[in-house]
């Protein structure tokens, strides 16, 4: 199954929620990302048919669906919030749309158990919703949506309520569900990590718009702008202004930077220079080029450091290994790797990229 | 602690005087309730129960108010529940303006709609039926159910519903098999306000019977005659009139408390 999105959109009471969206979504899984308010759940709601668009036409199959209403559909959605039928068991959860469908009790049953063991919570089968844990909720929910087995299974950011230890053994958990399917799943979540963890494709939204679509790690290492290259960066993309003239850039602290590589054709005028944070560094790197900055903040998360730094021109976040303690204001030298530089002009475009090769 | 303990010994004594004294005066004779303050009945008598439990002209008082008063609790829930359920899911134009009006309905006095209410059902031949009584409450009632109901509904949330409709439940079959348990509670309350509404609505259960559908606390009023007051009698009817009343509420206790915390009771 296939599903094509023909400039769909959505607005609703003169605010657009979501501007015109073509896309080809083959089997296999896609995962959105953006930030919150990007439009993520806008798009899923009319991929599912809960929401009709303003615009547009939805094609299954190369059949038009656009106005068929949801229960007709072959789609199964999982919320972010855990939503499971309060009054029903977890089996009953769980077989409720295969009782609909019609599947006579012994399938049923078997599906229920297979499923439920897939998601480890066979054994809680007999309970209701609330006496569960919220990642065991979630799970239900989750197994409710796979025992559908639907052509379109929409998850719009699973996993965000949950702890990050059970987040991380879900994710992985549900990234062999997927594959493991012949379904159009569409995976949706703010965290680039995520998406590069889960793979497959990827579609970047930011304000109601799709940005850029492709194989994830493309996406990730050939930002098409710089809207993108924030979007998918955790931190956000370190960015510059810098005047380009004769083949060197220069940077508002006074570097001088000779351009070689794949920043060698660039030709003069006015880019933005971005960097992502793990090609910074704060410890002496012989050869590569340093700006001078002071120490804003420093932010220790688990054996990483997320140094903030502020020069005249820039707020950068430096990523260091191992966990360092650096004072407030205290200045340091920030060395740049060059070959890691993305440079975009003043349309927000892509101008130069790194080649690939030498990991993230 | 203690000034505390007093005063609600206090308030608890001056609720439960005058059910005391009704249930006292019903145990005693005419003579007795006459003849000057006695705390317990002399000589204790259920002749007064007798005479209501026996005679048909009595009882029928409480079969009447009992028909009316069910058939309004049904009437109103059915009618409250999809219109709650609309309010509380779907924006139309003037939502707002129509529930607020809902409750508008409550804001005039019973005795307002007694003559449209009186020369309506003489014209239409419906006087002195039982529906005619529990059609005239539902104006009350049903706003009140519909307030009260949309609260409850409020507090499901719609994702719920979605999922269902995702799942391939149709409407009717994802009201009825999930959505109403979610909302018992607040079914049970609803209920309750509708009955007690009802139960104890006078005015207008009596300018709209005559006599096949006389409300009890019309009948109570016959016990006035040539040879002066029944008080035994009337006391022991007021007893039996409370009682359908207490058994209510002793049912849905449980859902009034969460009612309550929920606000919009």
């Amino acid at each position: 199954m296939s599903l094509q999105l023909q400039g769909i959109a959505r607005t609703v009471g003169g605010s657009i929620h979501l501007h015109p969206v073509d896309a080809l979504l083959e089997p296999g899984l896609h995962v959105l990302l953006g930030p919150t308010g990007a439009g993520k759940t806008s798009l899923m709601r009319l991929m599912a048919g809960l929401d009709a668009p303003s615009a547009g036409r939805i094609l299954q199959d190369g059949q038009d669906v656009t106005g068929v209403p949801v229960r007709q559909r072959s789609v199964a959605f999982v919320y972010q919030q855990f939503i499971n039928y309060p009054s029903l068991s977890v089996f009953e959860n769980i077989a409720s749309p295969l009782r609909l469908k019609g599947q006579e009790r012994g399938a049923i049953e078997r599906r229920v158990r297979e499923v439920a063991s897939l998601l480890h919570i066979d054994h809680l089968l007999d309970r209701l919703p609330a006496e569960l844990s919220g990642g065991q909720q979630q799970r239900t929910a989750i197994a409710r949506a796979l025992a559908k087995d639907a052509r379109l299974l929409l998850l719009d950011e699973p996993l965000v309520n949950l702890d990050y230890k059970l987040r991380e053994e879900l994710r992985t958990e549900l990234r062999a569900l997927f594959e493991r399917r012949g379904a159009v799943v569409i995976y949706s979540t703010t965290e680039p990590i995520e998406a590069l963890t889960m793979g497959g494709s990827v579609l970047v939204m930011h304000e109601g718009r799709v940005l850029q679509a492709g194989p994830t790690a493309q996406v990730y290492h050939h930002p098409a702008s710089e809207a993108v290259a924030e979007v998918f960066s955790d931190p956000p993309m370190n960015l510059v202004n810098v005047e380009v003239t004769g083949g060197t850039a220069r940077f508002p602290q006074g570097l001088e930077l000779p351009l070689t590589g794949h920043l060698g054709m660039l030709e003069d005028g006015a880019y933005r220079f971005g960097i992502r944070a793990l090609h910074l560094a704060l410890r002496p790197k012989p050869g590569l080029p340093f700006l001078p900055a002071r120490v804003e903040l420093a932010d220790i998360s688990g054996s990483e450091t997320f140094v903030h730094v502020h020069a005249e021109g820039l707020d950068w976040v430096v990523q260091e290994e191992g966990v360092h303690e650096h004072g407030l204001g205290e200045p340091v030298t920030v060395y740049l790797d060059p070959t890691r530089l993305y440079a975009f002009g003043p349309d927000g475009r892509v101008r130069a990229a790194p080649a690939r090769g030498r990991g993230g | 602690m203690k000034g505390r303990s007093i005063a609600l010994v206090v308030y608890f004594v001056f609720l439960l005087l005058p059910i005391y004294w009704l249930v006292n005066m019903s145990l005693k004779t005419n003579q007795e309730i006459l003849s000057g303050l006695t705390l317990f009945p002399r000589e204790p008598t259920l002749a007064n129960f007798h005479t209501i439990l026996t005679d048909p002209s009595w009882y029928m008082g409480y079969v009447n108010s009992l028909i009316y008063v069910v058939m309004n609790t049904v009437i109103s829930l059915s009618v409250a529940l999809p219109a709650a359920y609309a309010f509380s899911r779907f924006r139309f134009i003037g939502d707002k303006h129509v529930f607020f009006w809902l409750l508008t309905n409550r804001m005039a006095p019973p005795a307002v709609f007694l003559l449209p209410f009186f020369q309506l059902y003489q014209a239409l031949g419906l006087f002195d039926t039982h529906i005619a009584v529990a059609l005239a409450h539902c104006l009350f009632n049903v706003p009140l159910a519909v307030w009260i109901l949309e609260g409850f509904m409020s507090g499901v949330p719609k994702e719920i519903d979605e999922t269902a409709y995702v799942d391939g439940y149709s409407f009717p079959h994802f009201f009825v098999r999930i959505f109403l348990p979610l909302i018992k509670a607040g079914i049970g309350v609803t209920a309750f306000f509708c009955f007690m509404f009802s139960w104890v609505e006078l005015l207008l259960a009596r300018t709209l019977t005559a006599t096949n559908a006389k409300p009890i606390a019309s009948t109570m009023t016959r016990t006035v005659s040539a040879a002066g007051m029944d008080w035994g009698l009337l006391a022991a009817a007021g007893v039996l009139t409370i009682v359908p009343g207490a058994l209510v509420i002793w049912f849905v206790r449980n859902y009034m408390a969460k009612g309550f915390a929920l606000g919009r009771v």
